[in-house]
C-alpha cells in the first residue's frame, strides 16, 4: 500500500546525491556530498523570490501543479506483491497522462515569461515528451497483452508467474527502454544536460530560468521524485513481484543505487546528442519496443505458432 | 411526453422573428428556444427511462398528417447534447452580437435568429424521423439553416466563399445518402430506416454501408473529406462555429451510429475501415491543427482529430461486434459516444472563446496576439479548463473517453488473434500520438494567445467580455468538471445506449461492476485537485514571510529585449514543422543574406502551410477539368448558324445510329 510511495520519496532523497557522487568521483573532483542537492532545496525553500513584471498567476501555479501531478501519478506504483496505493484497470495511462499534465504546466509557465529562452525550451520539451510517449504506450501495451492485465498492479504480480521463461528476454527490453525513457523524461543525457552552460543548447533548464526560491525547489523535488519513481517502475519490471518483503526493500534500495550510479557514470563518459538527432534518437525508442512486441508476439505463439 | 402538435405550433412561430421589433428579436428568439428545449428534452428523459424506442404522439385536433416520430436512447442522447450547446450558443450569441448591431440591419439579424432556430429545430428531427424521405428533408433544413448561419458576414469575400463551398460539399453527401436510400429501396421497397434494415438483411453490406459512411462522414468531416471544416469554421460567426463543431457535425456520427445499428455483416471488415481512417483523421487533423496561425482554423482542425477519437472508439466497438467481443464492443462504443459529448462541451467552449478573443482584438491571428490573461482573465482561465480537456487530461472529462477507448484496447491486446492485436497496437500508438501532438498544440495555442507580452497593437485595447459571453462558458467549464470527476455517473447510462442500439444482451456487459472500478479515477482525481490546493497554499503562507521582487525576465544579461524577441506561434512550431514536413507540407519564403550584407536591412519571411489534401485532391483536379472545360468552350461561338448546325449533326447522328440499330 503505502510502503511503495514511502520507499520512492526515500530513495528519492538520496538519488540526485549517489548522480553527482558517481560523476564526481568519476572526473577525479572531491565533489559535493550525498545529501547536498536536499540541502540545497533546503537553502531554496528560505529565499525569497523574484518574479517577472511579464507573468501571470500561470507562472505561480504551475511549478505546484507539476509538483502535484508527479506525486498523484507515483500512487498508482504497485511496490512487489503489494497493491499500489490506488490501482485501476489501466491505471499505467493515468499514470502517463498525469505526468503529461505537469509537463503542460511547465511548458505554459515557460511561455508565460514571454522570454525568448523559453520559449525554446518549452517547445523542445513539448516535441520531445511527445515522442518519447508512443515507446511508453507500446511497452505497456506489450506488458497488457503478455499478462492479460491492464494495471500497473496486476501486470507487475503477474508478470513473472506466466512460466514462459522466455519472457526474460522482453523484461531485459523493457529495463533497457525504461531507463531511455526515464532518462528522455528526466531531461538528463544524452538528449539534454542539466549542466550546460549554455542557454541556447538548454531544453528542461531554459524552461525554468525565471523560477527561483520556493518554487525552483518544488520543481527539483519533482524532478527527484520522478527519477525514484521510474527507478521503481524499472525494479518491478525485473524483481518478482513474489519474493520475501525483506528481500524486496533491499533489493529496491540497491537497484535504486545502481540506477543512480549507471547514470552518473553515463552521464561522465557520454557526449551529448546534437540537437537535430533527438528527435530521431527518441524515435528509435519507439522502434525497439515494437520490436519488443513483436518478440512477444513469437513467445507466446501469435506468430509462427 | 407533450404532444409533437406544439412541436409543430413552434416551428410555425419561429418565423414570428421576422415581425417583431428589432431590439425584441433575441428575447423572443430566446423564447421559442426555450419552449422547443423544454419540450424536446422532456421527450429524450422520458425515452432514456425505456429500454425500447417510443413514438412521440401526437393528437389529431389539428388534422395535419405528422411524420412518424420515434425516440430511443440514441435519439435521446443527441437530443440533449443539441440542446445544451444550442443553449449556451444562443447565450453567448446574445453579447457576441452586440458589435454588429450598427453594420447589420434587423431584417439580416432576424434571418439568422430564424436559421439558428431552425438549424436547432432539424438537428433535433434529424434524431427522429423515420422515412427517408423525412429524413432526408431535415438533413437538408439543417445544411441550408447552417449555411445561412455561416454567411452572416457574407459581405466579406472569404466568408462567401467558405460558405459556397459547404454548400456544394454538404450536397456531395446529400446526393450520396439519397442514393444509399434508393438502393436499399430498389431492393426492399421500402424508403425508410426499416428499409434499411432488410437490405442488409439480403444483400452484401460493405457497398451499401460506405456509400452511407462516406455522405455521413462528410459532414462529420473524416479525412479526406474534412476539406469544408477548416474554411468554414472560421468564416461563421463565433457562436455558430461553436455549435456547429459541437454538435452540427456530430449528426454525421449520429447517422453512422444509426446506420451500423443495422449493419449485420461484414463487421470485421467495416469495423477495420472506420479504425484506419478514424486514426488518420485524428492525426491528421492534428498535425495540420499545429502550424496554423489562425486560432479558429486551429479549432477546426481540432474538430477533424476528435472526430477522429470518436470514430476510433466507434471503430473498436464494431469490431468488438464482429468478434463477439462483449468488453471491446461497450468500451468501444462507450467510448465514442462519451467523446461526442465531451467534444461538444470543450469545442463550443474553446469556439467561443475564440469569439471572445476575436470581439476583443479583431484578430484571429495568433502572431498579433499575446498577453491577453492580463486584462482577460477570466477568458484566460476558461480556455485554459477547454485546452486541458481536449488534450484529454485526467481530471478532466477529454480523459474519461479517451480512457475507456485505451482500456478497451488494452484489455482485448492479449485476448485477440495476431492482426487484430498488431492492429490494436497501432491504435494505441495512434491514439497517444493524437494525445502528445494535442498537447504540443494547445500549449502553444494558450501560450500564444494569453501568455507573455502583447505582440502587436491589436490587443492594446482589449477588455473582458460581457457577462453574457462568460456564463455560458462557465456552464460549460462546470459541466466538463462534472463529467471528469463523477465519470461514474455517467458511464453506466451512456454505456446503455449502445447495448440498446445493438440489442445486446445487457447480462453480458456488467456496467455496475465496471462503474466500481472507474470510480476511483474520481478519487485519484479528487486527490490531485486536494494535491494541488494544499501545496498551493502552503506555498503561499511560505511565501507571506519571504520578500517577494518584482523585476524584468532574464534576458541573459540583455536588457534590452522586447515583444519580438518572444517565441511566436510559428517559432514554437518550427522543430515540429521540419520534422512532420512530408505530411503537412509547409513553405519557408526568404531571401538569404549574402556575403557582402554587413549593414541589416528590411527583409521579408513569410511561411504558409496549405492542407494537401485540399491542394492535391480537389483544387487541382478541379482546376484540371475547368480546364477541358475551357477546351470545350471553342463550340460556343455565338453565331446562331453554328448552333443550328450542331441541332443538325446530332439529329444526323442519332438517325445514323438508329439506321443501323445501334440505339
Amino acid at each position: 500500500m503505502i510502503l511503495g510511495t514511502i520507499l520512492i520519496i526515500l530513495s528519492a532523497v538520496f538519488f540526485p546525491g549517489i548522480i553527482l557522487r558517481a560523476k564526481s568521483i568519476a572526473s577525479g573532483r572531491k565533489g559535493p556530498g550525498v545529501l547536498q542537492p536536499m540541502k540545497d532545496i533546503l537553502v531554496l525553500l528560505r529565499k525569497g523570490s523574484v518574479f517577472s513584471h511579464t507573468t501571470s498567476y500561470i507562472f505561480q501555479w504551475a511549478p505546484t501543479v507539476s509538483l502535484a501531478a508527479m506525486i498523484t501519478s507515483m500512487l498508482v506504483l504497485p511496490f512487489g506483491k503489494y497493491d499500489a496505493f490506488l490501482s485501476f484497470e489501466a491505471d499505467f495511462v493515468f499514470f502517463s497522462y498525469m505526468l503529461a499534465f505537469g509537463k503542460f504546466f511547465t511548458i505554459i509557465g515557460a511561455l508565460d515569461t514571454g522570454s525568448s529562452f523559453e520559449g525554446m525550451g518549452a517547445n523542445r520539451e513539448a516535441l520531445y515528451s511527445m515522442l518519447v510517449e508512443p515507446a511508453f504506450f507500446i511497452l505497456m501495451g506489450t506488458f497488457a497483452m503478455f499478462t492479460g492485465y491492464t494495471s500497473f498492479s496486476d501486470i507487475f504480480a503477474n508478470f513473472f508467474i506466466t512460466n514462459n521463461h522466455l519472457m526474460i528476454i522482453f523484461g531485459l527490453i523493457s529495463l533497457y527502454l525504461l531507463i531511455q525513457i526515464m532518462m528522455i523524461e528526466n531531461s538528463r543525457l544524452p538528449v539534454d544536460d542539466p549542466k550546460t552552460h549554455l542557454e541556447l543548447t538548454m531544453v528542461h533548464e531554459v524552461m525554468i530560468l525565471d523560477n527561483c526560491g520556493f518554487d525552483k525547489a518544488l520543481i527539483h523535488m519533482g524532478t527527484y521524485l520522478k527519477f525514484a519513481t521510474y527507478g521503481s517502475l524499472i525494479f518491478a519490471s525485473v524483481v518478482p513481484a513474489g519474493w520475501s518483503l525483506s528481500w524486496q526493500i533491499g533489493l529496491f534500495l540497491v537497484m535504486q543505487f545502481l540506477l543512480a550510479t549507471t547514470i552518473g557514470l553515463l552521464e561522465s563518459f557520454r557526449a551529448r546528442n546534437k540537437m537535430l538527432k533527438n528527435a530521431q534518437f527518441i524515435l528509435t525508442l519507439s522502434a525497439i519496443a515494437l520490436v519488443g512486441f513483436v518478440i512477444v508476439l513469437i513467445i507466446t505463439h501469435k506468430l509462427m505458432n | 411526453m407533450t404532444d409533437a402538435a406544439v412541436f409543430l405550433i413552434l416551428l410555425v412561430l419561429s418565423a414570428g422573428v421576422f415581425i417583431v421589433p428589432a431590439r425584441m428579436k433575441y428575447v423572443y428568439t430566446l423564447s421559442v428556444f426555450l419552449a422547443s428545449l423544454v419540450i424536446t428534452s422532456q421527450w429524450a428523459i422520458t425515452a432514456f427511462q425505456y429500454q425500447n424506442p417510443i413514438i412521440i404522439s401526437h393528437s389529431s385536433f389539428l388534422k395535419i398528417h405528422l411524420p412518424v416520430m420515434i425516440i430511443d436512447r440514441l435519439s435521446a442522447f443527441f437530443i440533449l447534447i443539441i440542446n445544451f450547446t444550442m443553449l449556451t450558443g444562443l447565450v453567448y450569441a446574445g453579447g457576441y452580437l452586440k458589435p454588429y448591431q450598427k453594420s447589420k440591419t434587423p431584417v439580416q439579424f432576424s434571418l439568422h435568429f430564424f436559421a439558428y432556430l431552425w438549424l436547432c429545430f432539424s438537428m433535433v428531427m434529424v434524431t427522429l424521423m423515420q422515412s427517408a424521405f423525412n429524413f432526408l428533408v431535415v438533413w437538408e433544413l439543417m445544411t441550408v439553416s447552417s449555411f445561412i448561419l455561416v454567411m452572416f458576414d457574407a459581405e466579406s469575400r472569404p466568408v462567401l466563399k467558405a460558405g459556397i463551398n459547404y454548400l456544394v460539399q454538404m450536397h456531395i453527401g446529400f446526393i450520396l445518402l439519397l442514393v444509399g436510400f434508393l438502393i436499399a429501396e430498389s431492393v426492399t421497397g421500402s424508403l425508410s430506416f426499416s428499409g434499411l434494415e432488410a437490405y442488409f438483411s439480403q444483400k452484401p453490406n460493405l457497398p451499401l454501408f460506405l456509400v452511407f459512411f462516406i455522405g455521413f462522414g462528410i459532414k462529420a468531416g473524416f479525412i479526406p473529406l474534412h476539406t469544408w471544416l477548416p474554411l468554414a469554421h472560421p468564416a461563421a460567426p463565433s457562436h455558430v462555429s461553436g455549435v456547429m463543431s459541437g454538435v452540427m457535425i456530430k449528426m454525421g456520427i449520429y447517422g453512422i451510429l444509426r446506420i451500423l445499428g443495422f449493419v449485420q455483416d461484414d463487421l470485421l471488415t467495416i469495423g477495420v475501415i472506420i479504425l484506419i481512417v478514424s486514426v488518420l483523421s485524428g492525426l491528421y487533423g492534428v498535425m495540420m491543427a499545429i502550424v496554423q496561425h489562425d486560432l479558429k482554423r486551429l479549432l477546426a482542425y481540432h474538430s477533424i482529430e476528435n472526430i477522429g477519437i470518436i470514430g476510433i472508439g466507434i471503430g473498436l466497438g464494431v469490431i468488438g461486434l464482429a468478434t463477439v467481443n462483449p468488453v471491446l464492443t461497450v468500451l468501444g462504443f462507450t467510448g465514442g459516444i462519451l467523446h461526442v459529448l465531451n467534444h461538444s462541451l470543450f469545442k463550443s467552449l474553446l469556439f467561443y472563446n475564440a469569439g471572445s478573443v476575436y470581439s476583443a482584438t479583431h484578430t484571429r491571428n495568433l502572431e498579433k496576439l499575446g498577453g491577453l490573461i492580463k486584462t482577460m482573465p477570466y477568458s484566460a482561465f476558461l480556455f485554459l479548463i477547454g485546452a486541458l480537456a481536449i488534450c484529454g487530461l485526467p481530471p478532466f472529462n477529454g480523459f474519461v473517453s479517451e480512457y475507456l477507448i485505451y482500456l478497451g484496447m488494452f484489455k482485448e491486446i492479449s485476448d485477440v488473434g495476431l492482426y487484430e492485436a498488431i492492429l490494436l497496437l497501432l491504435s494505441i500508438v495512434g491514439l497517444t500520438i493524437i494525445g502528445g501532438l494535442a498537447i504540443f498544440c494547445f500549449t502553444k495555442a494558450f501560450g500564444i494567445v494569453y501568455l507573455g507580452q502583447s505582440r502587436s497593437e491589436k490587443t492594446e485595447h482589449a477588455v473582458e467580455s460581457p457577462k453574457i459571453m462568460i456564463i455560458p462558458q462557465m456552464a460549460i467549464v462546470a459541466v466538463i468538471l462534472l463529467i471528469g470527476l463523477g465519470s461514474f455517473m455517467f458511464i453506466g447510462p451512456v454505456a446503455e445506449i449502445s447495448l440498446n442500439l445493438f440489442k445486446l444482451d445487457p447480462g453480458s456487459f456488467n456496467v455496475q461492476t465496471f462503474a466500481g472500478d472507474i470510480s476511483r479515477l474520481s478519487i485519484i482525481g479528487g486527490i490531485f485537485i486536494v494535491l494541488t490546493i494544499g501545496i498551493f497554499l502552503i506555498r503561499r503562507y511560505v511565501l507571506s514571510k519571504r520578500t517577494i521582487e518584482k523585476g524584468p525576465t532574464w534576458g541573459c544579461g540583455y536588457t534590452a529585449g522586447n515583444e519580438r524577441q518572444q517565441y511566436t506561434a510559428t517559432s514554437f512550431a518550427d522543430n515540429y514543422s521540419e520534422l512532420a514536413k512530408p505530411v503537412i507540407g509547409g513553405r519557408k519564403e526568404m531571401e538569404d543574406i549574402g556575403e557582402n550584407d554587413y549593414f541589416p536591412k528590411t527583409r521579408k519571411f513569410e511561411t504558409s502551410n496549405n492542407d494537401g489534401i485540399q491542394t492535391k485532391y480537389i483544387d487541382r483536379p478541379i482546376s484540371k477539368m475547368v480546364g477541358w472545360l475551357k477546351k470545350l468552350a471553342i463550340m460556343q461561338t455565338g453565331q446562331i448558324q453554328h448552333y443550328i448546325l450542331y441541332a443538325f449533326v446530332f439529329m444526323l447522328v442519332i438517325f445514323i445510329l438508329t439506321w443501323f440499330n445501334i440505339i
